[in-house]
This record gives structure tokens, C-alpha cells and sequence, in this order.
């Protein structure tokens, strides 16, 4: 929504003298049977229209690589009568299931909170909680476990200081994506900064899939779940048959 | 070498994957029990979505459990008839099982509820199985006054129904192994395992039964058992990984052969306080759980309620 609005704002706003054109090295990732994360390379250059004003900031450059969100439930254990229990739970309704943000400095130094917000750069952005409920007090501890467990799974970073910045020209980085990828649209964006401001935005996706066997097998147990499950037990009972013959043949 | 878990949806290495089948394999086979109650932990610790372990685990036991009870058929080890009827308690009680869990889960705390019931059953089973075996093995090792009286009749012996076993040696009613059965049932279905690690004492102190029966005969059951809690997992969940599966279940049929084999060279006294202590062991891991502040206090779970 907030996003909507501002895409509206920007054609209303003057054309900017710089703007971004990237590129990645791959705009799909295949989850193949032996996929074990991938490497994205992630460039890109300024294009100028006329010369860099002489009391212009330095320029910066932020990447954003976004899996897709979903409502995510979060529960806390406590104490009672001596065992750890789970307790409160809430549901957070915005979680990507990646999300990395890799820079030429610091987050916090290189755009203003305004544009941060605006633009939904940083992980308090994209990890949200609209309606928390009111029984529940401190509900931000709830988005900063999010957050905890994702960077612990690798799912979550913020890079600093990643991206190559030459020139004020070309600009270059890779991200890496861990192996325990979900599907889906997993929406990449380039930010120039100046004097805190954004400038320009460029985006692009990456479709990350399920190819081959890995395909087969989810689509199977999906749509035809009941031919699935006896296929499983056959496959069961067929190993199970298969070890004991050949111990049997062993022995002799 | 990694391999990606299309239904887990995570990566995982195929060798260790394999090496835990065949871990569990060897204890299936040696002890008559699926397996579960120790793999289901295992795979949540290698970070398998639960849903997805205890699904896919079922699967996993039809397998060893099936390569098991071959290697134990061709040794006569198997009460067919005794089997026949604990099954038939068996899928009553998890039809009632199921229905319970559903009743759970709407009350919330299914997860606190399994754990404890793990505790509870895994504890008492294991304290009276270590202690009857410890004392079977003094008594072992002093010199025979007298045999203790081979048949004590009790009140299982007066009930109706009944039928001679001739592979156990016994000829009771069908009526107590009927409802042992569906008790098993009923908690192999809430706690998402095969429930041999019940059935086992529950024949050898309840019904009687020789230990070297016994193993292959609860394997038997549990074979049944499994293949249909596989079946409703995949049907209305679709949480069963064929690829997890399959890498389990290589490991765990060939483990279970070995265990076989194991099985037999081992005393029943030494089999029966080995099982003990493994169920005391992972009995006291679960309750250290619930007991010792967790590191992280906050759990993810799927979307909705």
C-alpha cells in the first residue's frame, strides 16, 4: 500500500539527473535433488544525463534481494509449575522467508528513516506486525525472534559494505543463496542513494523453482496424495523385502 | 554429498541421513521396535519441519519393520495369530487415537502433551523393565534352586474367548491382547510412532509371551500400523518426503537386517536391559528439556492457527 503511494508520488516528481540500471547473473535458480544454495552475482551502473553537481553527497548503494512473505506464528515458552510450555503465541503477518540487504556503508548512515520506511529497506521493515493483539504486552519481541531464528537459519543478513562502488560509476556484489530455499518470486532491488535520499530505484526478480525429480515428487503429493502414499509404502515394503533376500543371499 | 528435500523443503547431507536409517535399523531389528520414538527427536534436531519428520518417519518404520519381520519369519519367530489380534486392536485404537489428537489440537499444547506423554510412558516402561531384567540376570547367574512355576494362573485366564497361540505357547483368551492392542493403538496415534516400545513389555510381562516371539510379532503389527498412519499423513497433510524416505529407509532396512542377527546372538535378559536403558536414556533427554531453560524461548511455526 505504502508502496503503491509512493509509486504514484514518483511520477508526480521531477525525472532525476542520476538513475540505476542493473543486472544479475541469473534471474532463476533450479532447486534440482543436489542444489546446495547458489551464488548470485549482482551489477550494475549509473546512468548520467548531465554532471554530478559539485555539492552533491557521495553516492551509496543499497541491494535487496526479497523472498516471498507470508503470516508466520511465533511462540514463547514459559515457565509454569516447573516445565517450559509454550505460552503466548502471536502471528506475525509479514515474514519473508529470505531476506538480505547488502551495501556500500551503513544502513543506518547511507539512507535517511524516512526513505527507509518509505522504500521498506532493513529488516524492521519487512518483518511486520499490523494487529498485534492487546493482551500482549512488548509485542516486538515477537518480530525480533523472527528475526533471530531466520539470521540463524541464514535466511536473514544484512551485508555492510558489500557492494563495490567504482567510480560512482559501476557497482558490483554477490549474494548468496542458502540451500534451504523455498519457491517463489524473490524480488531484487537496487537503491542509489544521496545524501541519504534515494535517487533511484531499479527492480528485478528471481524465480526460484522446484525442476526434475524434486518437481515430480512435490506435484505427486500434492495433486494425487492418495496413489502417493500407497506408492511410499510400496517403495517400504519393496526395500524392506529387498534388504532381506540379499542378506539372505550374503549368508550362503 | 547434499541432497534437497522436496517436501521438507530443506537440504540436508544424504550420508548422514543414511547412517541414522541404519542406526535405527539395527535397534529395530534387534528390539522389536519401530524405531520412532528415537528418530522422530533425531530428525527434528537435523532440522526437519516436524510435520514432515513424523510423517515421513511412519513411512521409514513400514520398511525396516517389513525387512525385520522377513528375516524373522524365516526363523518361525513370528505369532502370526497373536499378531493378527493385537492388530485388529491396534487399528481400532488408532481410529480412537486419531480423533483424541484432533480433540488436542483444538485445545492447543500438543506438542507440550506428547512430550509429556513420551516422558510418562518412556519412564515407567523403562524403570520396570530394567529392574525385572536386572534381577532376571541375578537370578541367572546363581545357581537353580527351583524353577518359579512356569503358568501362575490370574484373572487373565478366567476371561472367555479362548484361543491357543502356538508359536508364544500359550492359550488365553483373545480378549487382554485385543485391548493391549488398542491401548497401543490409541498411543501410537497421539504420540506419531509405531508404539513398539510398549507393545514389547506389554507382551512379555502382560500376555507372557517369550521374548524371542515377541520382537517379531510386534514387528508385524507395527508394519500395519505405520503403512496406515503413512497413508493418512499423505492424504490430508501431505507431509510425507519420499526422498527423506528413501535415503532413511536404505539405511534402516539393512540396519534392521543386522540387528536381526544381533538380536539372536544376544541373551534375552542382556536384550531386554539394553532396550531399558535406551528408553530411560531418551526419557531423561526429553524431561531435561522441559525442565532446563530452553536457549531460544521463541518457536517458529506455519502460517494460520
Amino acid at each position: 500500500m505504502i508502496r503503491l503511494l509512493f509509486i504514484s508520488l514518483l511520477l508526480v516528481l521531477p525525472v532525476r539527473a542520476e538513475e540505476v540500471v542493473g543486472a544479475l547473473s541469473q534471474n532463476r535458480v533450479a532447486i534440482t535433488a543436489n542444489f546446495d544454495g547458489s551464488e548470485i552475482f549482482v551489477y550494475g551502473a549509473v546512468k548520467r544525463e548531465a554532471p554530478v553537481p559539485e555539492d552533491a553527497g557521495p553516492l551509496e548503494v543499497a541491494i535487496t534481494i526479497e523472498g516471498p512473505s507470508e503470516p508466520i506464528m511465533v511462540r514463547e515458552k514459559q515457565r509454569k509449575l516447573g516445565i517450559w510450555v509454550n505460552s503466548e503465541a502471536v502471528e506475525v503477518d509479514q515474514a519473508p522467508a529470505f531476506y538480505t540487504v547488502a551495501t556500500t556503508g551503513p544502513l543506518e548512515q547511507i539512507i535517511s528513516a524516512t526513505d527507509r520506511l518509505r522504500h521498506g529497506i532493513g529488516l524492521d521493515k519487512v518483518v511486520r506486525l499490523v494487529g498485534a493483539p492487546s493482551n500482549i504486552d512488548m509485542p516486538e519481541r515477537f518480530t525480533d525472534a523472527v528475526v533471530r531464528i531466520k539470521k540463524d537459519q541464514g535466511l536473514y543478513s544484512i551485508q555492510e559494505r558489500t557492494v563495490d562502488l567504482t567510480e560512482e560509476t559501476l557497482f558490483r556484489t554477490t549474494i548468496a543463496l542458502p540451500a534451504n530455499l523455498v519457491e517463489g518470486d524473490y524480488r531484487t532491488r537496487m537503491y542509489l542513494m544521496r545524501d541519504r535520499d534515494v535517487i533511484s530505484v531499479a527492480e528485478t526478480t528471481i524465480v526460484v523453482h522446484k525442476s526434475g525429480l524434486e518437481r515430480l515428487i512435490y506435484n505427486m503429493a500434492h495433486e494425487q496424495p492418495l496413489l502417493y502414499g500407497i506408492l511410499s509404502i510400496l517403495v517400504a515394503l519393496a526395500a524392506g523385502w529387498g534388504a532381506s533376500e540379499a542378506f539372505r543371499m550374503l549368508r550362503r | 554429498m547434499q541432497v534437497y528435500l522436496p517436501i521438507a523443503e530443506v537440504s540436508v547431507n544424504a550420508f548422514l541421513l543414511l547412517g541414522l536409517g541404519g542406526i535405527v535399523g539395527i535397534l529395530s531389528g534387534m528390539f522389536g521396535v519401530g524405531g520412532g520414538f528415537l528418530m522422530t527427536p533425531l530428525l527434528f534436531f537435523i532440522g526437519i519441519p516436524p510435520a514432515v519428520a513424523v510423517a515421513t518417519e511412519a513411512n521409514q518404520i513400514v520398511a525396516s519393520s517389513f525387512s525385520g519381520v522377513l528375516a524373522h519369519l524365516r526363523r518361525k519367530t513370528v505369532d502370526l495369530k497373536m499378531g493378527t489380534v493385537l492388530l485388529l486392536g491396534g487399528l481400532l485404537g488408532a481410529a480412537i487415537g486419531v480423533q483424541i489428537f484432533k480433540m488436542l489440537k483444538q485445545l492447543g499444547q500438543v506438542e507440550l502433551l506428547v512430550t509429556l506423554c513420551y516422558v510418562v510412558f518412556l519412564g515407567v516402561i523403562g524403570s520396570l523393565m530394567f529392574v525385572e531384567s536386572l534381577r532376571a540376570i541375578r537370578r541367572s547367574k546363581q545357581p537353580v534352586k527351583s524353577l518359579p512355576p512356569r503358568k501362575h494362573h490370574s484373572w487373565i485366564h478366567g476371561l472367555p474367548l479362548k484361543m491357543r497361540f502356538r508359536q508364544s505357547q500359550l492359550y488365553i483368551s483373545a480378549i487382554p491382547p485385543f485391548i493391549i492392542g488398542a491401548l497401543v493403538g490409541i498411543l501410537a496415534a497421539i504420540m506419531g510412532v509405531g508404539g513398539g516400545f510398549i507393545m514389547v513389555p506389554a507382551m512379555i510381562y502382560i500376555l507372557g509371551m517369550p521374548t524371542k516371539v515377541v520382537v517379531g510379532t510386534s514387528l508385524f503389527q507395527i508394519i500395519f500400523v505405520t503403512g496406515f498412519t503413512t497413508l493418512m499423513h499423505a492424504t490430508q497433510n501431505y507431509t510425507v518426503d519420499a526422498v527423506l524416505a528413501v535415503l532413511l529407509l536404505i539405511g534402516g532396512v539393512i540396519g534392521a537386517q543386522i540387528g536381526t542377527r544381533l538380536g539372536v546372538r544376544l541373551k534375552a535378559e542382556q536384550l531386554r536391559i539394553l532396550l531399558a536403558i535406551m528408553v530411560l536414556a531418551v526419557c531423561g533427554k526429553l524431561a531435561f528439556d522441559l525442565i532446563v531453560q530452553p536457549s531460544e524461548l521463541f518457536s517458529l511455526g506455519g502460517g494460520g492457527h
